[in-house]
């Protein structure tokens, strides 16, 4: 019998939601806990920002420049690297409940095998003799009631009156929609009426507790638990609202209350950042193309931070249940879980929400916490040294003692920044790319060393001289771009060269987009 | 508007791959949908999730080797052509264009992301396995 893995994910969640890492207002005890008796990651970075090419590189342990899900809606391929796969053939029991997302949501020609497993009720599949993905069980939810996933169909069957309590995520132009339904008008915000018990992460945690009941005492077993919250929309339980007075909620200290003093920081940085906000370029699908940044008020972010406070407490009580349920099959000491998030949001930050081309804290860096199994005799530690989500399939393989798969690009992560000088852990890389119906950005990110260093390539913006530079202890807050400033000309450049050098050569022929999203 | 292209170069000769493109009632042969039916010059397509499209049939020219439809009737989409050409390259190989202009914008994306699949179905009708003739 070996160590058993429970992987917690979150959906756009930021670093300092939790407790942990000086979040003061959402209630984590759960995930404070594992963060107290294990490795509690302060610098840790997606290799990408938005949702497909983030998870795609957790399941391949590989750079998106690698995997090739380069943005939402490019599936990965059905016979791409799974770490999944390594530990079933290992001898796992493996299973998926949640957010799955390494194929596109919108298949009305159900052509991707997430779509198809809900709406055949089935929940894994055998393709050219392969498990998909190298799940056993894999029981998708989303973040909402409707869509081809097993908790859409469950609803539908179960509780159908609730389906159209949550918040209609698209119009009727398949657009990500601008609406508001509060108090305060703040897009994507809704007052959702559905009990608690039957909202998503509670189903996901009743579904990955179901799962685990299944199994056999002695199984050795990865289950990956993926809660879709607190990724827009922002429609928690309406039961659940007295948490978190909105009214009383602090504005976030990255949002400049100055409209001036705001726009002077956008204006420093790259195009994007000013064309977004004003409303004069929208570069991707995940942000509402009806929504301007610049209309922000001060009481929608208040707001937004309020419902997203809520539904982080959801998801910790949720944390807690699933923690529970393996004490209760005899499994605490030899369990290792790994909590983490696909990529952060802005929630106010700059006066914008959402997330898209914009390689600062309030996406890049995010919670990331490993408890090891107790009986692993693993100290607690902080490790302040740059690490990746690029890292998540080799520290599975090690939690089960299997050897770090040649397709993985990182080794795993470490468990002090000894041990992460030891490994060679010095930088981590993100990326972006983006095509909206012509509007084309790319970037690519390093962070080493206190820097974080952004390169823009040539697109619909810019020509491939701008980017970003900024100094994490004199600027936590990334508000003074360094990247034209004569005396860190050394040091952009610098961190540039170690980028190139490190980053890998993408497939010559890019993949096509096969959705938005 | 939404405008995107596929393309996809197949090893036969182009008056063979006209004869299943150039057949709006074979749809369902290389296309990612469960059926269709023609009557006409209306066709309507059943997708794999339960949606049935109403479309026109606004071109078949058999010596252009150009097919052209549009989804009409529909709550979601408000305005639709799409384009089917098969152009020759040579005796023995052609080219097969797909592009589709589209309101709402979104729905191009999965129009042809379904696009994508049925060209390379289309392809692979044409290896030397399982040679269509």
């Amino acid at each position: 019998m070996g160590r058993k893995i429970l992987f917690i994910t979150t959906d756009q969640q930021r670093f300092d939601a939790l407790g942990c890492n000086g979040g003061l207002i959402a209630r984590t005890p759960n995930i404070d806990a594992l963060a107290a008796h294990g490795i509690n990651y302060n610098r840790a970075h997606p290799q990408n920002v938005v949702c497909m090419p983030s998870r795609s590189t957790m399941i391949t342990g590989q750079h998106v420049s690698t995997h090739g899900v380069w943005m939402n809606g490019v599936p990965l391929p059905v016979d791409a690297p799974s770490v999944a796969s390594t530990l079933h053939d290992a001898g796992y029991k493996t299973a998926l409940i949640g957010k799955a997302h390494f194929e596109p949501f919108l298949d009305p020609f159900l052509r991707f095998a997430e779509n198809q497993l809900a709406a055949s009720g089935t929940h894994s599949l055998i393709e050219d003799g392969y498990l998909h993905r190298g799940f056993d069980h894999m029981e998708s939810a989303a973040h909402g009631g409707m869509g081809t996933f097993h908790y859409a169909q469950w609803l539908m069957k179960n509780h159908p009156e609730a389906v159209p309590m949550y918040y209609r995520v698209l119009d009727m132009e398949l657009q990500v929609s601008a609406l508001g339904g509060t108090n305060t008008g703040a897009p994507q915000a809704h007052i959702n009426n559905i009990p608690r018990e039957w909202y998503h992460t509670d189903w996901v945690a009743d579904r990955a507790i179901a799962w685990l009941e299944s199994l056999d005492p002695d199984a050795d077993w990865f289950c990956w638990v993926s809660f879709p919250d607190p990724h827009h929309p922002w429609d928690p339980p309406a039961s659940e609202l007295h948490r978190v007075n909105w009214r009383d909620v602090d504005l976030p200290v990255g949002f400049p209350v100055d409209r001036a003093q705001r726009e002077a920081i956008l204006d420093a940085k790259p195009a994007q950042w000013r064309k977004w906000y004003d409303g004069d370029f929208v570069s991707n699908y995940e942000a509402p193309r009806r929504w301007v940044p610049n209309t922000l008020t001060e009481d929608q972010v208040r707001e937004i931070n309020a419902l997203t406070h809520i539904e982080n407490e959801l998801i910790d009580e949720a944390v807690g249940r699933l923690m529970k349920h393996v004490e209760s099959r005899g499994w605490g000491a030899d369990t290792d879980v790994l909590f983490s998030t696909d990529h952060g949001e802005f929630q106010g930050d700059f006066g914008l929400l959402f997330k898209g081309p914009y390689h600062v804290d309030s996406l890049m860096r995010v919670p990331l916490i490993w408890r090891p199994a107790p009986s692993a005799g693993v100290n607690p530690a902080t490790v302040s040294a740059p690490v990746g989500h690029v890292s998540l399939a080799a520290t599975f393989c090690e939690i089960a003692g299997l050897p770090q798969p040649a397709y993985v690009e990182a080794p795993r992560l470490p468990v002090s920044d000894e041990d992460a000088r030891s490994l060679g852990h010095e930088r981590v890389l993100t990326e972006w790319d983006s095509v909206l119906f012509g509007k084309i950005v790319g970037l690519r990110t390093i962070c080493r060393d206190g820097w974080v260093a952004t390169a823009c390539l040539p697109g619909s913006l810019h020509n491939g001289t701008e980017g970003e530079l900024y100094n994490l202890a004199n600027d936590p807050l990334q508000q003074i771009n360094l990247w034209d400033d004569s005396a860190y000309r050394s040091t952009r450049d610098d961190l540039l060269a170690d980028m190139w050098d490190s980053l890998p050569t993408p497939d010559a022929v890019r993949r096509e987009c096969d959705a938005p999203v | 508007m939404g405008t995107v292209r596929r393309h996809i170069y197949i090893d036969a000769p182009a008056d063979v791959v006209w004869g299943i493109v150039g057949a709006p009632d074979r749809l369902h042969e290389w296309f990612p949908i469960d059926s269709c039916e023609v009557v006409g010059s209306k066709r309507w397509i059943n997708l794999p999730s339960g949606l049935r499209f109403e479309e026109d049939i606004i071109t078949l020219d058999h010596d252009l080797r150009r097919f052209q439809y549009a989804i009409v009737n529909n709550m979601i989409v408000t305005h639709h052509l799409a384009t089917v050409d098969v152009i020759a390259d040579g005796a023995d190989r052609c080219i097969v264009i797909y592009a589709t202009d589209i309101e709402p914008e979104p729905m191009g994306l999965v129009i042809i992301g379904a696009a994508g699949s049925g060209l390379k179905k289309l392809q692979s009708m044409f290896s030397p396995v399982n040679g269509v003739s």
